[in-house]
């Protein structure tokens, strides 16, 4: 079968699977979500799967994912697994408020949908949708390249539930939320993951989303989040991305800032087989800061797809991206960076840079840092780089006792401590840390959950010293 | 002997640059290596330290009894030698303390030692900072990143200091330095001599060498070592440099 039939079989049968499906499984929602579901359909049929023909799809090869037998449920199949005890785990330090998914369903047990005493909202999607229409009508796939993206297309066709969260006007949620996606099951999977999140008018919040696998199944998470920053509100995003060497995500993120707005992703993604992690941000209003950053660590034959798309569509804003990796193996990488600076937008800053490190001669990153600007007074700049780790470091650390390994876990360490030192929670960033150390050391293994910190207390990292603790 | 050098051949990428050269220290002594530049002084402390590309074509480093022509360059740190770089290298994100943490852990593994406690570790440092008259946020930075050139050398020393070695080769640690700060160098060298460390100074100077009593001095031209005398050839170089030596060479 050649590349594109292959492509094309998943299409046919998962526009077959809905067309036999959606007037039982869809049928209690309100119309407009009803409509959107059709309009999605109609368009994903149009616009068929990405292939490496298109434009931001040249050096991400989804064949091999796509050709893989997938099955797609439309309620959560939580009965087979014990749900406590998958997510039984203490948090150190780091006091979240947890929303757990398994195989992109809420898990049971609590109410599906909390108000918390400050009046934010958080919890189920499927059920959010029932509860604030209004919400939805107002919010819900406003903001996502609804007529061109084909992953977006299909999850809105499909999607069920995923993360919901509001919060309202001047809320500052003290705790960070924590979405933990969880991908268990003993057959391959295909799940459609669909988050919303929206930050009312001077409110703060800090998420943290982790997807993490606990086999070895396949599986295909197409999962899309749409985010909402309004007027001065302050969002701390962090994606942790722990998966299985057959596992493939497609992360789409649509952040949409109003005026005075920050907001800052930073994806961590420490194994996959394949990753594509689509970051859009809008800046539409004037004086907001966006800061978009990401490391990345790979090895065998995993990809990493690094792509962000930053509209500054009004003046005074300011945009930052910082990518680093270090690819080992036969690992593969893209990044592309893309900033637009409309013909409005004056006094803009906007700066991307991206770093790499190949480990062997046959890792490899396609890096493209890109700056479209149409508004004559602005301050960009961009600037990749791809380089082996510094032979003349290594002899230094080699010549006062430091073994080649160990030398090389430091050098390694140090380039991307670059990113994680930008986690302002320090909790959550020496967790994080902790967990990039052990990846380094080739010692994380895939049931190493996010935040979540199962089991003994990892074990001391030798050459740290953490002076406040002394 | 503590180190044993005979008939050293050094090629890199191929061009020889040590050609025969031959050097003994024992414990307790100090030699000064002078010798204009470009002479092959670096590429025999580096090759003694072991560095890769530094290729030794013939004869053989004896340390300790024990030929190290193929021991790794960590290996040599563990077993006491020391370099202090002439051109100590910048390490972003590596800060001084980790990077002497995990060095002097490595040292007490290699020995079977349990790593070195929180406590005596910063209470080490305290004592090796005041040694080399460093100051203390120094040490929170990143390994000689943005250092001035005479912070570099400090920062050299004080490694010494914490490593502790048996030889310690310090190359052209005097250059860049001020003149207190030459004082504060030396009083840390000697500070660390005792009957079993040895040093090999590398300089152009004879003003550290007044400070750092030398045993000997040699003068190393084209690859080898062509004289040797007691502190007072450093002064006879001082005062009439390096073309005599140079004659006398091209006359052999
Ligand atoms: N990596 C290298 N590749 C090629 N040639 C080299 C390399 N390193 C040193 N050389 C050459 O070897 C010779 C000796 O260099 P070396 O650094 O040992 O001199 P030196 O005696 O230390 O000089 P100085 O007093 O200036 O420090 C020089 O001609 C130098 O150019
Ligand atoms: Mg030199």
């Amino acid at each position: 079968m050649s590349k594109q039939n292959k492509n094309i079989a998943l299409k046919n049968k998962l526009i077959n699977l809905f067309e036999e499906n959606k007037n039982s499984i869809f049928k209690n929602e309100p119309q407009y979500i009803s409509n959107l579901r059709n309009q999605a359909i109609e368009k994903f049929y149009q616009l068929g799967f990405p292939t490496t023909k298109m434009e931001g799809w040249r050096n991400t090869d989804l064949t091999k994912a796509l050709s893989k037998n997938y099955n797609h449920f439309f309620s959560s199949k939580q009965n087979d697994v014990d749900v406590e005890e998958l997510f039984k785990c203490e948090i150190h330090d780091f006091d979240t408020d947890i929303v757990s998914f398994l195989n992109g369903f809420y898990v049971n047990g609590n109410s599906q949908l909390r108000t918390m005493s400050d009046g934010t909202i958080v919890g189920s999607l499927a059920k959010a949708i029932k509860q604030y229409p209004e919400i939805f009508e107002n919010y819900y796939n406003k903001n996502v390249q609804s007529d061109k993206n084909a992953f977006v297309t299909l999850n809105t066709a499909f999607a069920q539930d995923g993360l919901f969260i509001y919060v309202p006007d001047g809320v500052e949620v003290n705790k960070a939320i924590q979405m933990v996606s969880i991908i268990n099951h003993n057959e391959n999977l295909f799940i459609q993951n669909r988050n919303l999140i929206i930050l009312g008018k001077n409110s703060r919040l800090t998420l943290v989303h982790c997807d993490d696998s606990i086999n070895q199944q396949s599986s295909f998470n197409n999962s899309v989040t749409e985010i909402f920053v309004e007027e001065n509100a302050n969002l701390d995003h962090y994606k942790l991305q722990n998966l299985n060497n057959d596992s493939t995500l497609i992360n789409s993120t649509f952040v949409y800032q109003k005026a005075g707005s920050n907001a800052s992703t930073n994806s961590i993604t420490l194994n996959g087989g394949l990753i594509r992690n689509d970051t859009f941000v809008k800046l539409n209003g004037q004086m907001c800061d966006a800061n978009v950053y990401g490391v990345y660590l790979m090895d065998k034959t995993q990809h990493i797809d690094n792509h962000v798309f930053i509209d500054h569509v009004e003046p005074n804003c300011s945009s930052n991206e910082l990518f680093k990796g270090i690819l080992d193996e036969d690992a593969t990488g893209v990044f592309n960076g893309h900033v637009l600076v409309r013909r409005n937008a004056q006094k803009t800053r906007a700066f991307q840079s991206n770093k790499n490190i190949l480990l062997t001669d046959t890792a490899s990153i396609d890096t493209q840092p890109f700056l479209e600007i149409y508004a004559d007074d602005v301050k960009c700049g961009h600037g990749a780089t791809v380089g082996q780790l510094d032979t003349e470091a290594m002899f230094y650390l080699r010549s006062r006792g430091i073994t080649e390994a160990n030398a090389k876990l430091l050098l390694m360490y140090a380039f991307a401590a670059e990113v994680i030192n930008k986690i302002s929670i320090k909790p959550l960033r020496d967790r994080i840390d902790d967990m990039v150390k052990k990846r380094l050391r080739g010692e994380l293994s895939i049931c190493d959950k996010c935040v979540l910190h199962c089991g003994s207390p990892a074990k001391e990292i030798h050459f740290d010293i953490d002076m406040s603790k002394v | 002997m503590l180190l044993n050098i005979r008939n050293l051949h050094v090629s890199i990428e191929g061009k020889e640059i040590v050609k025969g050269l031959d050097l003994s220290v024992n414990n307790g002594e100090v030699h000064a290596i002078m010798g204009p530049n470009g002479t092959g002084k670096s590429t025999l402390a580096l090759a003694i330290a072991g560095k890769g590309e530094y290729t030794i074509t013939q004869g053989e480093i004896i340390y300790k009894g024990k030929n190290i022509n193929n021991m790794p360059p960590e290996d040599r740190a563990r077993e006491g030698i020391f370099l202090g770089f002439q051109y100590p290298v910048e390490i972003p994100g590596v800060s001084i303390t980790n990077f002497m943490r995990t060095a002097i852990n490595e040292h007490r593994e290699y020995k079977g030692l349990p790593p070195i406690s929180a406590p005596e570790f910063l209470a080490k440092m305290e004592d090796k900072k005041k040694l080399v008259e460093i100051q203390s946020k120094l040490t929170n930075r990143s390994v000689n990143e943005g250092f001035s050139g005479g912070e570099k050398k400090k920062n050299e020393i004080f490694q010494m200091a914490m490593l502790e070695p048996t030889l310690s080769i310090l190359d052209e640690t005097d250059s860049g330095l001020d003149i207190d700060a030459l004082r504060v160098v030396a009083n840390g060298v000697n500070k660390l001599r005792t009957k079993e460390n040895a040093f090999v100074i590398i300089t152009h100077y004879q003003r550290l060498l007044e400070y750092i009593v030398p045993d000997f001095v040699h003068v190393l031209y084209d690859g080898r070592i062509v004289k040797s005398g007691g502190k007072r050839l450093a002064v006879e170089l001082e005062e009439k440099g390096y073309d005599w030596i140079k004659k006398e060479f091209e006359m052999n």
